[in-house]
Order: C-alpha cells, then structure tokens, then sequence
C-alpha cells in the first residue's frame, strides 16, 4: 500500500493549446479513497490515466510511494484496474476466475488459493468458490470482478466510471459495496466519475476538476459546507445550490426586497473588479420559510412542487423590485430558486412563499473572480 | 410530468425497427421474435433478431454508455477498421406500468462471421487458435494505428471471418475503447498485455470445458499474440538508416509492407547534413492492399487473403493466356468473368450461400490443386469445382448466420 501525489503534473495532447490536466498538484495518503469528479472534458480521466500510465506526462511527475512511476510501464506500476474486465468464464470455477491472472504470473497454486480464499471472504463468496459463474447473481458477478483485482494485491486500485454500465438498481447496490470494500481492505484508491452523488456517497476526499484545473480537494462535508468557488458550490450538492448575483450598497447584498447585510471582513474583500455585486449561494436546504413582515425575506413564486416524500422542492422564480436585475440560477435552470419545504405543509402552483436564508448558511463569492469570500 | 417517448437514434432508420417489443425488458422477449440467443455468459442482456431480411443484435446497456458505443463504432467504420456496422441506439423505452427500461444499442450481426466458440466442433484445434491470434494481432495494430485503445480486448469481443487460409479478425464490442489522436506506448503496452491476460484466460476456460486440444498450450498461446503484434508494429512504424548509395531500399521497405498487405501512404525520408545516410520512417499505413487492387481491377470487395489468392490466380490466368502485354484492367474483367463468375455460377444456388463468394473460390482453387495432385493430371475448373460441390460443400454447415443458441436451446456450455 502506498500514497499516490501528482506533483505539477501535465497532460498537453498534440496539437492542443490548453493542456487535458493543467499542473495537477495532488497527494493521495496511504489507503485513502479519493474520487475525481467534474464535468465531461474536465481532466479527471486523463489524470487517472496519467497514473495508470495509459497517459503521457508531459510535465511534472507522479510518485507512487517514494517512486516517481512518471516513466514506468502501466504493467509495472503495481497498481489494478478494478472492473476493466468482468467477463466471467462458464466452464471455470469461481476461484479460477479470480485466481486466473495470478496462474498466468506463474504463482504457486497454494499461493494462489490463499489469496483467492481471504478475497472471498472479505467479497462473501467463499460458500461459492467451488461453483461456476452461472450460480451466481449480478451483485455476486460484479465482487468476482473486484476479486480478481484483489487477489493481486496492488497498491493502489484505480476505477474509471466503473458503475456507467450497470443498470440503476445494481449501481447503487455496487457503490456502497466498492465503499464498504475499500474501507476493509484500505488499499488506497483513485476512482473516477462525472456524477457528485457518487463521490459524495463514496470518498474519503472528492478532487473537483474544470477545464483540467484542480478546483479544490477537500472531504464531502468541506465541499458541501465551503466551497472554494461558485463552480464547486454550483457542482456538489442536490439539488444544486442557488447561486445570484446582487447588487451591495453599504455592505449589504440586495436580494429582491431582502437586506442580506454582509459581514465586515465579507465586505472588505470585495474588489474594485467587481463592480459593487457579489454572488450569494444558498443551497435548498437553507432556506426557512418566513412571513412577508421579515426584513430578510425574499417573495418566491412557486412554478412548480416536487414531492419526494421524505423532502419536497419548490421550484420558483426570484420576485420584487430588484429582482429583474439579480441574475440568478439553481440546478433547475436560470432564473430559478429552488428551495426545500416540509412536505406536510406545501405551497401551491403560482403562490407566492416568502423565504430567508438561515443564518450563517450564506456562501459569498467575488462576482468578478467566483473565489469565496465568506 | 413530462411524457417520455421511444427515441431513435440511427444514421438510416428501418421502419422495421418500430414493431419490436420495445416495452418488454429483453430478456423476456417471445421466442417468435427471437433469431437466436448468445452463447456464454456476457455481462449485458443480448438478443438477435431477424429484421427486413437481416438479423441484428440488440443489446441492453446505459443509455450514456449506448451513445458512446455507438458514436465509437461510427467512428471505427469511418477510420475503416473492421468492426461491426452500428445500427443505432433506442431510448426512452417503458413497460406497459411506466417503469423505465433500459437503452439498447443496435448493431447489424456481420454476415459469415463465426465466434470463436463456434470455431471448433469438439476442441479448438493449435492451428486454429494460432490462426485466430495472427487475425487478433492483425486487428489490433489496425486499430492502434488509427489511435483507437480498445481497454478489452479478447476473443468473444471479436468476430472472425474466413479470409482464405487465415481468419480476418472484426471488433464487436467497443464499450471499453476510446479514440485518440495517437496512443502513447503506454496505452498500446497496456492494451497488448490486457489482450494477452484476456486470452490465456479464454482458452483456459475452454480447457476447464474440455473444449480445448490438449495439445494447446494457454500461455505460449497468449505470449504469441504479443510476439505477431510487436513484429508487425515494429515493421510497419520503425525507423530505417542506410546508406545514401543504397537507395533501393526505400522501395523495398515499401514492397515488404505492400506484402503484408499494407499500402503506405505516407514515408517520411530524412538525410544527414552531408547527404551520406538516408533514414525513413513510414508515417502513414492503410491496411487492405491486396483487396484495394482487386477492387479497383474487378469490383469484388473481399478481405485481404481472398484478394491476395484471387489476384494469384488473376497472374495465373493471365500467363496461361499469354496476355502480359494486354492491358491489366480489361484481363481482369475477362477472368471476372469467365473464371471467377463462371466458377460461383456453377455452384448450386442452394448450397452458393454457404459461404461468401470469394471464400468459395479460394476453397475450390484448394481443392483443384487436391484433386489435380490425386489424380496426376490438371483437373479444369469445372470438374473441379463439381468435384467440391458433391465433397465438400455438401456436407459443410451453412456459415452465413452463425448466431448462438436456437431459441429454447440450453446453452450445452453452461449445463456442463
């Protein structure tokens, strides 16, 4: 087991002026589960790639361990693949097929078995070992993938969208299983996906990139409680946060008829370059609903209610004065505020709901450079 | 709530397509819809349906996952590697109560293809199983040269075509690939031992089966591949120095490539300040010289190995006629069709489509050469081609459809 660090590492493709990773700076600690997550075109794959040695560094390198792997061949790399094969094989038994890579390598067949029998235990499927494939389920298929990874004994377990081609049941079924695994095992992984659910859900620390830009690294709850900037607060989080851009006169934001009074050192960060706005985040969740009389209160006109049971949405659009100016956008789309109401008690299509954001759970960004300033 | 419809995405749509159980999970459609089922297990649901005269397969997948396949797989046939013709993608399918099911990707099933697991009746002869690792090494360098990393490669994600002696290998299954503006040595390193581990496993899972001759050996097996992969990436990429006075060997590199059945397209040649040593690097290599030359000659489209046994017997005829002086083009229209033509039309129709019309010919220029051996004399065409009829091809299985299982039929392979 080893940790994993990106030290200014590149990847600039021929023929393309913006480098794919952009001077990734990243340490992984030993046995940590760490998810790449962004947007398609973000660089996470590539810098996965990178360290599996599928991708070129062109500048920088990447340690595994103390050993600088920037020039080693994938198969010498001492790390796995998980899920890039599960084709399962009818005629052999459950052990050889995830035994099989290690009979390739020329390992002892007692060797072999050891390994294949504690990766069954941890997997549950030591009742199975002795049986072909085709008695087993889907779930079960899948932990024969992850076995045959396990049974290699890597340093660090690499996954690349390794739930996109399961169907929704066995993908949630699987991700807290890879979770749950890791966490037994503490081999030190990297995993990619574009979905913010299942990096929230599953790593120890999420790594947001942009444009191959490293945007912040940090564990679930710092992304959700303080994002570094307005792409991460609009990414993490769902329903997404509802970011406006307000006017601030005398140190306080205007939202719609609402006085959102910034705090001092809040205020003083706002630079020349953004022309007296600031953008405010405010997730769903952190919005109360008040009475019309409440000097923070902000009229919302409900477009739309999304019942989930357990939590209900509405989805409206931002009312008042000032509203016309304050450009405003939420995970529902532009000029839209969602904001989430108790589902015993909710408001009607085309009322209007007045609303404050709690205390304390207003997040701040420079409108001109999107950087937090709260 | 908005009101979700079937999608189709494809580049030309058979109205066919519509009247497919769509709302009915795969794996539970009728058998009267079915042409056959999959041998094996595979990781998604696969069904193959009999359509306007023509059997594609349909595969259950993620519709993101089903989009990128599909756009791969156009992309491959655009590059004009051998891979299977995507159909297209359908999304948005329900079942009659409202739930969602899953997308499917469409492809059409590549006619006379055949699996590898129907490559053998009772075990998977050597000879066999290292003619398919030359057509794998074949197809994996075509694919690497156009920048495309295949992340799976193996033996059930691959078809194989008779192409006279040998096999032409064709890529199935692209879920795992991607396409790059060129791969790095790493990616191709990567994929070459994924190969390697993919197809020891496949064949030792034949031999758990008892599928497998015992003469074979796994291993030596899969380190072949890797061996006809770097011998012939190395011929065709590396870089060459000789002298300047040795300038011939340009055209031999280009002949030797020629030979392997790759046309250069383009050869970067470099000299040393003072003009005494060449060195050249072929930048640009097509494969499918042989079938472009007959294709331009005949107009018959066959795969490399039936070109290059046709073109054969094309020289043949040409100096038995005494025509080397005639132009090249109006020789090869009379062979088309006296000989070839001729040859095919002699063939019952009921028996014809057995096999392709090229891969006939080659085995009826096999059998000439047998029978003419046998009986000391040169047996002509006709009797020959009589001859193979009543002997071979009779008894032969017809290699047009060769899908998986009957529908109803248990796959023998999962009840052993």
């Amino acid at each position: 087991m080893a940790t994993v660090t990106y030290d200014h590492a590149s990847r600039l493709y021929p023929g393309t002026e913006r480098p794919a990773v952009d001077q990734l700076n990243l340490h992984i600690e030993d046995g940590e589960f760490l998810v790449l997550v962004g947007p398609s075109g973000c660089g996470k794959s590539t810098s996965l790639r990178m360290l599996a040695g599928l991708e070129d560094v062109n500048g920088g390198s990447i340690y595994i361990g103390d050993r600088d792997v920037t020039d080693v061949q994938p198969k010498d790399r001492d790390i796995a693949m998980v899920f890039q094969n599960y084709a399962l094989y009818p005629h052999m038994s459950v052990a050889d097929n995830m035994g099989f890579a290690l009979k390739i390598a020329g390992k002892p067949k007692a060797e072999i078995r050891q390994r294949v029998e504690e990766a069954a235990k941890i997997l549950d499927l030591t009742e199975y070992l002795d049986r072909k494939p085709k008695a087993l389920s889907g779930g079960q298929r899948q932990r024969v993938a992850m076995g045959r990874a396990i049974v290699r004994q890597p340093q660090v377990f690499l996954m690349d969208e390794p739930l996109s081609n399961l169907d929704a049941k066995l993908r949630v079924q699987t991700r807290t299983q890879i979770a749950s695994l890791q966490r037994r095992l503490g081999v030190t992984t990297v995993y990619v996906t574009h979905d913010q659910t299942e990096a929230l859900t599953m790593g120890d620390r999420i790594a947001v990139l942009k444009d191959g830009l490293l945007q912040q690294v940090g564990t679930p709850r710092d992304m959700y409680d303080t994002p570094a900037n307005v792409f991460v607060a609009g990414f993490i989080g769902s329903p997404a946060m509802n970011l406006g851009t307000f006017t601030v006169t005398g140190g306080v934001a205007e939202i719609g008829p609402a006085r959102l009074p910034l705090e001092r050192d809040v205020a003083s960060r706002i630079t020349e370059a953004d022309n007296g706005r600031v953008t405010v985040g405010f997730r769903p969740e952190s919005l109360d609903i008040v009475t019309q009389a409440d000097e923070s209160a902000f009229p919302v006109e409900v477009n739309l209610v999304e019942e989930l049971g357990s939590d209900a949405f509405v989805y409206g659009t931002l009312k008042g004065d000032l509203a016309a100016q304050a450009e405003v956008h939420s995970g529902a789309g532009d000029d839209q505020v969602i904001v989430r109401v108790d589902p015993r008690s909710v408001p009607a299509k085309g009322e209007r709901i007045y609303v404050t954001i709690r205390p304390g759970h207003s997040h701040v960004f420079s409108s001109a450079s999107g950087e937090r300033i709260s | 709530m908005t009101v979700h419809n079937l999608q189709i995405t494809a580049s030309a749509p058979d109205p066919a397509l519509l009247d497919l159980p769509w709302d009915i999970p795969l794996v539970d459609w009728p058998e009267e819809t079915l042409a056959a089922l999959p041998r094996g297990i595979s990781r998604h649901i696969v069904r193959f349906v009999r359509l306007s005269g023509r059997v594609i397969a349909i595969k259950e997948i993620g519709e993101s996952v089903a989009y990128r396949e599909y756009e791969l797989l156009r992309q491959l046939r655009r590059l004009e590697v051998p891979s299977v013709v995507p159909v297209g993608v359908i999304t948005g399918r329900k079942a009659p109560d409202g739930e969602p099911l899953e997308a499917v990707l469409v492809t059409e099933h590549l006619q006379f293809s055949l699996p590898y697991r129907a490559l053998y009746s009772q075990a998977l002869r050597p000879d066999t199983a290292a003619r398919l690792i030359d057509a794998l090494a074949v197809l994996l360098v075509r694919l690497h040269l156009v920048g495309f990393y295949w992340g799976d490669v193996s033996l059930s994600n691959t078809l194989f075509r008779r192409d006279a002696e040998t096999f032409a290998a064709y890529l199935v299954d692209a879920e795992t690939g991607d396409l790059h503006r060129q791969l790095s040595p790493g990616q191709r390193a990567y994929d070459v031992d994924l190969a390697r581990t993919n197809i020891i496993g496949e064949l030792m899972d034949l031999a758990a089966g008892e599928l497998l001759d015992e003469d074979v050996d796994e291993v030596s097996i899969g380190d072949a591949l890797v061996a006809r992969y770097e011998e012939l990436w190395e011929t065709l990429t590396e870089s060459e120095s000789f002298e300047s006075n040795e300038r011939w060997r340009v055209a031999a590199r280009i002949e030797r490539l020629n030979e392997l059945g790759f046309d250069v397209g383009e050869l970067a040649i470099t000299t040393d300040i003072d003009g005494t040593s060449v060195q050249i690097q072929p930048k640009v290599v097509d494969a499918g010289h042989h079938s472009r030359r007959l294709l331009r000659l005949t107009g018959l489209d066959v795969q490399e190995n039936q070109a290059r046994r046709l073109l054969n017997d094309l020289d043949s005829f040409r100096a038995a006629t005494d025509r080397q002086n005639d132009d090249e083009e109006f020789v090869a229209h009379d062979w088309l069709r006296g000989v070839f033509e001729a040859t095919i039309r002699a063939v019952p129709r009921d028996l014809r489509r057995k096999l392709e019309p090229a891969q006939l010919f080659h085995e009826i220029l096999d059998h000439r050469w047998f029978v003419s051996e046998r009986a000391g004399r040169d047996v002509p065409m006709a009797e020959a081609t009589r001859s193979y009829v009543d002997d071979v091809l009779r008894h032969r299985p017809d290699e047009k459809s060769v899908l998986g299982l009957a529908p109803g039929e248990k796959d023998p392979e999962l009840d052993a």
